[in-house]
């Protein structure tokens, strides 16, 4: 005995040890709400390339703004209040409403650099025959409609550079003007887009904008009650989602605890046995997340609110300790000598189902799976070393007898739903199969935990804005700036064949604003020197409306951009240019990156394979399609999520098996699981719920908990019947269970709804399926 | 000193000719707001045009020709066929130039000029007194069977490009339209009604 009290010392210093640790750790933990949980942990190049644009990229950094209610002026007014305001502010790089801000400095940036910048200026142009051509185009352009813009220009710039320049930037299409501000189509809608400087990932940057935005808008002197003001774009997404997911997972945790305490002071009738009950309950818990911070680096909002569920199923081993043993101290070490090793092995084979889940590349998977084991082994073994040590010597909870005894006569005559039961197990599996085309939802926006409302918002705004939704792209690396910009040039005079074949409406390329420097070289060598352009000038113009004379501006500005210094990063500050050259031109860990986000002709799409094969040729270039990618990424996790559960399956039957090394035992065992699970499944497709990876996780966390009660019924000797305590104590664990994971299925988060209601039934369905096909003790021999 | 003098020997004959017209259909004057009633009641449709540009810096003018299409109220198309195929669509505020596979998105707010100089026959062909008098101070002169507008911009910005805008017209027709623009430059539209197709 005293052997056993040093024992039992022991334990708990140990484990009081083990929780200051967990505290520790977890007081260092970073917490996320943010994608990384959805993205592969060793991605391969284009993988690599969606994560970056998804973090950072020039489209997470979009806000797009829309002002409803009031009529037109009132909307283009607050527009126009709100954008003079943010745009002194340091967190927008650029604030679009339509107004024209930086056109006087762009035209003279484009002007002033003519020669460098336009692709048309080549030795040929400048040629007696070049120019000829090039006035005369001049001159008929002139004549147009278009005359009164270049009229003044043309002594300048004769051979039509700037006309080449806006016309490259201006291929974009942009929403119209209402009352001077950019509208929706329908004209309802003042439109606004707004890039922040902060990476669409850094959510707590996201949020400060958004309260920038927010706060213009309340403060604008035309702002009434009866207008609105809606914010949508990536980073807005992730603010919302973070605060779903804390939200949420604050109250599922709260109601959670609220919800299993009472019930089980409801079978106790003893505060003191629900407070020792709950200690597995919250070292399984610390333990969990500890795991994960450590394996992970952080931990994930949506493994916390999993974690919550998971109460549920970690408070069973202590409702198994007080429920199946008799009221004294002696009776634990018999509930550790007579229950145990059917716990132990229900532990078992709930780490074996959920190993598998660690070897997943969706850490968001990953992250479940090592919480789950070293969750429900922390508070398998606080239950088993700690907890009998803790008890008073004069521990007692309310005599559950009368609800055990009502329950074997329940489960005495379970069996006479055998073949109720197997025609719905039928039913279910030919439901399944008939159902097995749209059984799995395989968008990666099923695992999105934003609104369909939301979305539709996004979705709205961005075909009102035009906005770009950078599907597709190519992606030059390279050591140095200049090395990725002549490479872009490559690719982009590749693309340009393209867009003149119609493949393509354009392309976007950071080498059209700022041209590598051996470019602007060769640019600035097509300049002839003055005279010998003033001769060839004089040649060219024999035949047009028009005297040599009247080019001496052209001649002084030639002569002066052949000697003047080339164009930097740094020369495009204050215009527009800039802010596409920084999205498009990125430094990254010591690489540089030119991104050149293509256009698909108006209703087609691009067909990507003539254009990978034609860029092929080119080293270090990548042909990326965004939406394909992100599609592929997630099929990729959902088949190997497949794959990992039906591993996990074949892991607790290995188990099993070698425990009981009896194939038909082994069988009974899993029998009423897969029914549970075949059942679950078909009732989702049933409700019309298309299965996301989390259902699957759902069907595996049924079998892991449903393989506790099928132990319990499992009896080598049919003639030894269940205890009427034991059945108490299944009752309550699955309750509790269904208690914990019952909520989840109430969340508006996708992927913790699909938790809830794939186990919540489950579970109970398994505790149902072990009673009926539990082996029958005889049939005179059944005693109440 | 050419360029001072033009203009100037223009407005000479400009003036003697509405003196002119003005003497001769004395008898019956005519409002701005019956010209733009009538104006409004019959859109002019489908017309040809043929344009003649004299611009300074050019040594001969530049002419050219095609089609006139106006859909009331918003939508002006001109399609250019000589020398050169071009087209101009004006619909709301949007300009679009195409010339050959090139193709220009303008919104008329970001050019004013051009703006002005496109919205004052825009406005003209659908009667749009209100549209006219946000941009020009206007004068009317001769009678409802031969008519002159005079349009001169009121904003200083675009009074420095162009200078004066004068259309000539029968009843509900705009027969001329003569862009004098302020550096001396000129151009001077005919415009044609073409049958309407059956």
């Amino acid at each position: 005995m005293i052997h056993v009290r040093h024992r039992g010392i022991t334990a708990i210093v140990l484990w009081l040890i083990f929780l200051l640790a967990c505290a520790g750790i977890i007081s260092r933990t970073h917490f996320t709400t943010d994608l990384s949980a959805f993205l592969p942990r060793s991605p391969t190049p284009e993988q690599q390339l969606l994560m970056d644009q998804l973090r950072d990229g020039l489209a997470s950094r979009l806000i797009l703004v829309g002002i409803e209610g009031a009529d037109a002026p009132t909307r283009a007014r607050i527009s126009s209040q709100i954008a003079q305001r943010l745009r002194a502010d340091r967190t927008f790089v650029s604030v679009n409403n339509g107004e024209p801000v930086n056109t006087e400095h762009d035209r003279a940036f484009l002007f002033n650099n003519r020669y460098l910048l336009s692709p048309a200026v080549t030795p040929e142009r400048f040629s007696t025959d070049g120019l000829h051509a090039a006035l005369s185009d001049s001159i008929d352009l002139l004549a147009s409609p278009a005359g009164l813009l270049v009229k003044s220009i043309l002594p300048r710039d004769p051979t039509g550079e700037m006309v080449q320049l806006l016309e490259q930037l201006n291929s974009g299409t942009q929403p119209k003007l209402v009352e001077g501000a950019w509208a929706s189509r329908d004209g309802t809608r003042a439109l606004m887009l707004m890039q922040t400087r902060a990476a669409g990932s850094d959510t707590d940057a996201q949020q400060n904008a958004m309260a920038a935005i927010r706060q213009a808008f309340d403060q604008a002197p035309g702002a009434t009650p009866s207008v609105q003001l809606v914010m949508t774009g990536p980073g807005v997404f992730s603010v919302t989602s973070r605060d779903t997911i804390k939200r949420q997972v604050t109250r599922l945790s709260i109601i959670s605890l609220a919800l299993i305490a009472t019930l089980l002071l409801l079978v106790y009738r003893s505060f003191s046995a629900l407070a020792l009950g709950l200690l597995p309950v919250i070292s399984g818990a610390l333990a969990g997340i500890a795991a994960v911070s450590l394996g992970f680096g952080a931990v994930h909002g949506i493994t916390l609110g999993f974690g919550t569920a998971l109460i549920g199923e970690a408070v069973d081993y202590s409702i198994y300790l007080f429920v199946q043993s008799e009221q004294n101290r002696a009776d634990h070490q018999n509930w550790i000598k007579r229950f145990w090793p059917t716990i132990r092995l229900g532990v078992l084979t709930s780490i074996a189902g959920f190993a598998s889940l660690l070897l997943s590349g969706f850490p968001g998977l990953a992250q479940l799976g090592l919480y789950a084991i070293a969750g429900l082994i922390a508070a398998a073994t606080v239950t088993r070393f700690v907890l009998p040590s803790l008890l008073p010597a004069n521990f007692r909870i309310h005599d559950l007898s009368a609800v055990g005894r009502t329950l074997s006569r329940v489960v005495q005559r379970a069996a006479a739903l055998r073949w109720p039961a197997a025609i719905v197990v039928l039913a279910a599996c030919a439901i399944v199969v008939a159902n097995r085309a749209s059984v799995w939802d395989d968008t990666i926006a099923s695992l999105s935990p934003v609104s369909q409302a939301d979305v539709e918002l996004d979705t709205r705004l961005r075909a009102d804005m035009g906005a770009p939704d950078v599907r597709y792209l190519v992606v030059v690396s390279g050591a140095n700036q200049e090395s990725v910009l002549r490479a872009a040039e490559r690719v982009s005079a590749l693309l340009q064949t393209h867009v003149e074949q119609g493949q393509l409406a354009g392309f976007e390329s950071p080498s059209r604003y700022l041209p590598s420097l051996a470019t602007q070289r060769a640019r600035q060598a097509s300049l002839p020197p003055r005279p010998l352009l003033e001769t060839r000038l004089a040649q060219a113009v024999q035949g047009l409306p028009v005297r040599s004379h009247l080019f001496t501006p052209f001649l002084d500005d030639t002569a002066a951009a052949r000697s003047q210094p080339l164009l930097q990063a740094s020369d495009l500050q204050q215009t527009s240019m800039a802010m596409a050259v920084d999205a498009l031109l990125i430094q990254q860990r010591g690489q540089w990156r030119a991104l050149l986000p293509l256009t698909a002709p108006e209703g087609g799409n691009i067909d990507a394979d003539p254009i990978r094969a034609a860029l092929s040729a080119i080293p270090d270039v990548l042909f990326v399609d965004m939406k394909a990618e992100s599609d592929r990424l997630y099929s990729g996790y959902l088949h190997e999520a497949i794959v990992l559960s039906l591993g996990g399956l074949v892991a607790i039957i290995a188990l099993l098996l070698a425990v009981f090394r009896s194939p038909l035992r082994v069988l009974r065992i899993i029998a009423p699981l897969a029914a549970a699970v075949i059942t679950v499944t078909a009732g989702l497709s049933l409700f019309g719920q298309q299965m996301i990876i989390l259902h699957l996780v759902g069907l595996l966390l049924v079998a892991a908990v449903g393989s506790n009660y099928a132990l319990f019924f499992d009896r080598p000797d049919p003639n030894t019947p269940i205890l009427p305590r034991t059945l108490a104590s299944m009752l309550f664990a699955s309750l509790t269970t269904v208690a914990g994971f019952g909520l989840l299925a109430f969340s508006n988060v996708s992927i913790l709804q699909a938790l809830g209601v794939t186990v919540a039934p489950g579970v109970i369905l398994a505790l149902i399926y072990s009673a009926i096909f539990a082996r029958q003790s005889d049939a005179g021999s059944s005693r109440a | 000193m050419s360029q001072l003098v033009r203009p100037f020997s223009r407005l000479g004959w400009l003036a003697g000719l509405a003196l002119l017209l003005g003497q001769a259909v004395q008898a019956a004057p005519l409002s701005i707001s019956q010209l733009m009633d009538s104006l409004a009641k019959h859109p002019q449709g489908a017309a040809t045009f043929t344009e003649k540009k004299t611009i300074s810096i050019l040594d001969q003018p530049v002419e050219s020709s095609g089609e006139l299409l106006f859909i009331a109220p918003a939508r002006l198309e001109k399609r250019t066929l000589k020398p050169r195929p071009e087209t101009m669509v004006l619909d709301g505020d949007t300009l679009t130039l195409e010339r050959g596979r090139r193709k220009h998105v303008l919104q008329l707010r970001d050019y004013p000029e051009v703006a002005a100089m496109i919205e004052s026959i825009r406005a003209t062909l659908a009667g749009d007194r209100q549209a006219l008098e946000r941009a020009y101070h206007l004068a009317l002169d001769g009678s409802a069977e031969r008519w002159t507008l005079v349009l001169t911009p009121l904003d200083p910005k675009v009074g420095a490009v162009i200078a004066r805008i004068r259309m000539e017209g029968a009843k509900d027709v705009v027969r001329s339209v003569e862009i004098l623009q302020a550096d001396g430059d000129s151009s001077l539209m005919t415009i044609e009604k073409r049958a309407p197709p059956q």
